[in-house]
């Protein structure tokens, strides 16, 4: 069984081909070039080098979200076109899940959290039982320093993962009263090999979807639809 | 000659459409997924709404076109898709979604240029219509005056300097409160309207015979309305609607007829989702017909977005060994005529 996974729902843009074992190849570019650029060519570079034919792809995995609305969209809409041509079907996973999922097996509590704006992130809280990740609060947007407080209240030892470490740094740093740690740089941010490692579990579950099913979770709504909802609430 | 089977993929604004055509002339398949009704509550287009309602669409808009074209994507030649002019959350999705197909199957990939499209609408529905013509597009986004030299190869002559002619109606529909999308609704109650009401300007620009301005015109409306309103007088819906259309397309007939009688090309077209205003296709029609002109337009569905026409540019540019690599990334304002 073979995996191709991707994830371009930040600025990273990364994409694994994996099966069950091992991760057969991994691409991942932290730049400011954009995905739309990026992507399609490190898939092809992928599969040229590791010399996989395409043929062998059983399933593509995917970031769903939440991310940034545009990263997200090239990310699915890539995944959906390889999935309709190749008849393959989807995996979809909530991308704060994967990155936790790349400190696989850290003590205490893990906590993967990208930059929302206006002091608040996207976050997900998890911890490793008996080789398993369970999600102790799923993902959602959330002020920093509400999530902090309640990381405060839980006492325990935090790895913090993701790109929201890097902006909120200074207000970690201040607020956190329990013992806690950045996550090293090789899994400080989403990585498509973690994705297809957390896919496999997805996938012995059957939980997958097909290509024309996939839209990405963006934990928000847009902002017109934001103001809108705001006008009718104020009318009413 | 083998017959080329194009499968192309439209998302620059509010429609998400695929279509299926052979040699650029013959559609087998033309799927229009709108998202109208969404983007009406909001007056007008809403980007990141436009982008999300894409991505939902999509891979049943590429199915149904298949269908519907009794085929599958191992009888498919080429992909074409829109990636610009548009707006560039939308136009990514088309984008990633077409190189993916591509990349998956091997099969190669063409950028088409949207207002190339609208151009090559006409050549689906005019099977005699070949290069080289004048062609005014007229649509929410655009306004070009444009010589299209051949297969691909375009000059502008001229432009809109402000307001597209179909925002202008946008504009002008909402404040006489026939609301969003201004355009078919201007059309249909200035049938019971006098044009002459109003006199309403036609504006000039000094250095260019050929390019086109609407603002002053949209404003000049918006005056009369709310003179109106001050005086406490109910304003005639009809009239001033149909007074507006009127200056609109002497705008367009005046720089178009000027051109063709400049230049001495004999034959004319239309396109662009404007090009399906009853007024507009009726006279110029008339104007050309009385100048021994040949007037081509494309059927009302080929006016609006659609991805027939990107199938069928996308043929042309094929024919020419034109192909796009995976670098291809969406371009907003992409002008026509560059790669």
């Amino acid at each position: 069984m073979k995996i191709l996974a991707i994830d371009s729902s930040s600025m990273v843009a990364s994409v694994a081909i994996a099966d069950e074992k091992i991760t057969i190849a991994e691409y991942t570019i932290n730049s400011k070039k954009t995905h739309s650029q990026t992507l399609l060519p490190m898939i092809e570079d992928m599969f040229e080098k590791s010399e996989i034919p395409k043929s062998e792809i059983d399933y593509i995995a995917v970031a769903g979200g939440p991310g940034s609305f545009t990263g997200l969209r090239i990310g699915c809409a890539t995944a959906k076109g390889l999935g309709l041509a190749w008849d393959k079907p989807l995996v979809k996973i909530p991308t704060m899940d994967a990155i936790a999922y790349g400190v696989f097996g850290v003590e205490g509590v893990v906590c993967s959290m990208m930059d929302a704006r206006r002091e608040q992130v996207y976050a997900g809280l998890y911890r490793f039982v008996d080789n398993e990740m369970q999600t102790i609060m799923e993902q959602k947007p959330v002020e920093v320093r509400e999530l902090i407080e309640q990381l405060n209240a839980m006492g325990e030892k935090v790895t913090f993962a993701g790109d929201g470490i890097e902006v909120y740094e200074s207000i970690i740093k201040e607020a956190v009263t329990t013992d806690y740690v950045f996550a090293p740089t090789h899994t400080n941010r989403n990585r498509a090999a973690a994705l297809a490692a957390l896919a496999v579990k997805y996938i012995e579950k059957n939980k997958v979807i097909s290509a024309a099913e996939l839209v990405p979770d963006y934990l928000r709504v847009s902002q017109a639809e934001r103001e809108r909802n705001e006008k009718i609430k104020s009318q009413a | 000659m083998q017959d080329i089977k194009i499968l192309a993929i439209e998302s620059s604004c509010d429609e998400t459409a695929a279509a299926v055509v052979v040699n650029g002339r013959d559609v087998l398949s033309n799927v229009i997924s709108s998202q109208i009704d969404i983007h009406t509550l909001y007056g007008g287009v809403v980007p990141e709404i436009a982008s999300r309602k894409h991505i939902e669409n999509i891979n049943p808009v590429i199915e149904k076109a298949l269908s519907d074209a009794k085929m599958t994507l191992d009888d498919i030649d080429a992909i074409g898709v829109t990636y610009g002019p548009g707006l560039v959350g939308a136009l990514l999705v088309g984008v990633a979604e077409a190189k993916a197909i591509s990349f998956a199957k091997d099969i190669p990939l063409i950028g088409v240029h949207h207002i190339e499209g609208h151009i090559c609408a006409n050549y689906i529905d005019n099977k005699e219509l070949e290069p080289p013509f004048i062609c005014l597009v007229v649509s929410g986004g655009h306004t070009h005056l444009v010589v299209v030299k051949d297969y691909g190869e375009y000059e502008i002559l001229g432009k809109t300097r402000d307001d597209a002619a179909g925002e202008a109606f946008d504009k002008v529909a909402r404040a006489i409160g026939l609301g969003y999308p201004g355009g078919p609704k201007i059309d249909k109650v200035s049938v019971d309207g006098n044009p002459e009401a109003f006199v309403f300007p036609r504006a000039k620009i000094t250095d260019s015979v050929y390019d086109f301005s609407f603002s002053g015109l949209k404003s000049a409306v918006l005056n009369q309305i709310n003179a109106a309103g001050m005086k406490g007088e109910e304003i005639n819906v009809p009239d001033i609607a149909a007074s507006f259309q009127k200056a609109v397309v002497d705008s367009l007939v005046t720089r178009a007829m000027t051109a063709l009688e400049e230049t001495g090309f004999k034959k004319f077209a239309i396109a662009g989702g404007v090009a399906s205003n009853t007024a507009v296709r009726s006279e110029f029609e008339k104007e050309c017909k009385k100048r021994g002109i040949s007037f081509y337009c494309p059927s009302k569905i080929l006016c609006t977005d659609n991805a027939a026409m990107i199938g069928s540019a996308a043929y042309f540019e094929y024919k020419k060994g034109v192909r796009s690599d995976y670098h291809l990334n969406a371009i907003p304002n992409l002008k026509l005529g560059e790669r």
